[in-house]
């Protein structure tokens, strides 16, 4: 146990991860649901365009993606001049930089399966309602969101487990700032780099058992409202 | 009928390859029967009454403006006061029966319409108190309908719009639902507007109808005129033409399950049904079930045997057969016999014939309970 320096001080990664996931979460349901619902009701020709590049994350080399948000975020992009207004240079390499990574490298996991349940309730639900007076805002949060809630638990816990998991954005637009963007999953790298194996153990193991908990009740979740319930 | 109490609609438009050009007044009270057979456009004209569906038109309401192309007006469904039954049940899976019933009756309570209705007396006319506990999925096609119906009527609506609401049920829940309907018919004074392909239906519910074929109006006037006039095919096939005679139990035989009825004077037998004394019934009397004779014939199984009078006939010269109506002491009869009869008996308008009905073609479903005000 030689190697070992501080064992508390394996925790500010963790906690900033579980930070970062959970602020991330929240913006992608409030942005991810309107888009979801729009991509679902929609008729517009070029809803499939947006709805690719909605996906794109999926695809593209975090590093590539990280790329353009890096130049986005940069003192020369708009993320520089948001951070003009608070006095700053960029927002790369910060807090809020690698939430906003997140989001956009998210975005997928939680569109998708909202805009499925959405599109699975179908127009009739939403016709009902109106029949019975209530407005489109009203249909929406009496009859549209409680019968998407299968979509918005796997989109929120795939959108907080991907924002765990992620590694190659945050490297290339947060770097490896303690308490700042220093995620769990940038610790573990770095303590593999420098060879101290029992911390880097720990964390992974750690990562390990969280991730199978979260797929598992996930799964046992869904199988749980597709079979009773609703 | 003046603007107040009718609806006043007009559609034109196209759908793909679909034409539809409607004018039409209904009458704000009873049932009135859109009918036609598939694809004639009932349902979408049902849609743009609810503001669905927007096709261009107009219509209004007991006065009230819903859509005016020329004046731009359109309201959307939630400020139309519409109920609307659709086919399939469409009980929101995510609510209770209570809370499914409370959706519409909250709505409009909050929007200031004074509650005709109160909800316990529609659960209670609905036979639903013991469902208002239970999750949609729990319950049986029949019992779905019917809290599909009593939610459609708890937001207090103008008027109700119902498409095709049986049609997705087999004979046995019909039968369950169809006495529902008929109370609603009688208690709540609610207007309807029911759509349906099926002729036994609307002869046992609407009051008027209005006939419809390829998106446009054939004709329209109460159910028991259409019914008798012989230059329309109903749309159903010939054979389920038929008029439809209103007729006040009489009495009842216990030993050969029969029940009597009194038809302005003429008594007509059919097989037992659980109504009172004095209570009225609507009897649906298919063409090809009615035979003539010149002569009243002794010894013969059919039990029914109505004098009357020839008041027309027509021939379709391209097939055997002819039809002739029969004016019974009040009500009329078709009937569907060969032409090669018709000639036989010389029958003309004016002749006396004596009209054969067997007791055996009252099945269940074209028999209906009246409300009679008398």
């Amino acid at each position: 146990m030689s190697g070992l320096t501080d064992p508390s001080s394996l925790w500010p990664p963790i906690w900033l991860t579980l930070k970062l996931a959970a602020c991330s979460t929240i913006l992608l349901l409030l942005i991810g649901t309107p888009i979801a619902w729009w991509l679902a009701r929609t008729r517009a020709r070029w809803k499939e365009a947006i709805a690719a590049f909605v996906a794109l994350p999926l695809v593209l080399p975090p590093t590539v993606l990280g790329f353009y948000l890096l130049i986005a975020l940069g003192p020369a992009g708009p993320g520089g001049w948001l951070a003009g207004l608070a006095g700053a240079r960029t927002l790369a390499f910060s807090f809020l930089g690698i939430v906003v990574g997140s989001v956009v490298y998210s975005l997928p996991f939680v569109v998708q399966p909202i805009r499925n349940s959405f599109e699975s309730s179908g127009d009739r639900p939403l016709e009902v309602a109106a029949t019975l007076g209530a407005t489109p805002w009203d249909a929406f949060w009496s009859v549209a969101v409680p019968l998407a809630r299968p979509g918005f638990i796997t989109g929120a816990v795939l959108g907080f487990a991907h924002t765990v998991g992620e590694f190659g954005v945050v490297l290339m637009i947060g770097g490896n700032i303690p308490g700042e963007t220093k995620v769990l999953s940038i610790a573990v790298y770095e303590l593999v780099e420098t060879l101290r194996w029992t911390e880097a153990h720990l964390l992974a193991g750690g990562m390990l058992a969280f991730s199978f908990a979260v797929i598992l009740s996930m799964m046992v979740l869904q199988k749980r409202m597709g079979s009773g319930g609703s | 009928m003046s603007g107040s109490d009718s609806i006043e609609a007009a559609f034109r438009g196209q759908l793909g390859a679909f034409r539809l050009d409607v004018e039409f007044v209904a009458p704000l009270r009873g049932i009135t029967a859109l009918f036609g057979p598939s694809g004639c456009g009932k349902t979408t004209i049902l849609r743009c009454l609810a503001g669905l569906r927007r096709m261009p038109g107009r219509l209004s309401v007991s006065g009230q403006t819903w859509q005016d192309d020329a004046s731009g007006v359109f309201l959307h469904p939630h400020q139309r006061s519409v109920g609307y039954v659709f086919q399939e049940a469409s009980l929101f899976p995510h609510l209770s029966v209570r809370d499914n019933l409370m959706y519409g009756w909250l709505r409009s309570s909050r929007a200031g319409s004074h509650p005709v209705l109160d909800f316990g007396e529609v659960v209670e006319l609905m036979g639903l108190a013991a469902l208002l506990g239970r999750s949609p999925s729990a319950l049986s096609g029949g019992e779905r309908q019917r809290v599909a119906l009593a939610r459609a009527l708890l937001a207090q609506p103008r008027l109700l719009l119902m498409d095709e609401p049986l049609a997705g049920l087999d004979q046995i829940a019909k039968e369950e639902i169809l006495p529902y309907i008929e109370t609603l018919h009688e208690k709540l004074s609610v207007p309807v507007l029911y759509v349906s392909h099926d002729l036994r239906e609307v002869a046992r519910l609407a009051d008027s109808m209005i006939v419809l074929s390829a998106g446009r109006k054939v004709c329209d006037g109460p159910v028991q005129e259409i019914l008798e006039r012989l230059d329309l095919d109903p749309g159903d096939g010939e054979f389920e033409a038929g008029v439809i005679l209103e007729a006040r139990v009489s009495g009842h035989d216990s030993e050969f399950r029969m029940t009597r009825l009194d038809h302005h004077g003429q008594r007509i037998v059919i097989p037992g049904i659980d109504l009172a004394v004095g209570e009225y019934v609507r009897l649906r009397i298919r063409a090809r079930d009615v035979a003539l004779a010149v002569a009243k014939p002794a010894a013969i199984s059919v039990r029914n045997i109505l004098a009357g009078t020839v008041l027309d006939r027509a021939q379709d010269p391209d097939t055997a057969f002819a039809e002739v109506l029969v004016d019974v002491g009040g009500g009329r009869l078709r009937a569907r016999i060969t032409r090669d009869a018709l000639q036989d008996l010389g029958l003309v308008a004016g002749s006396p014939v004596y009209a054969l009905i067997k007791s055996i073609s009252f099945d269940r479903p074209v028999i209906g309970r009246v409300a009679h005000d008398s």
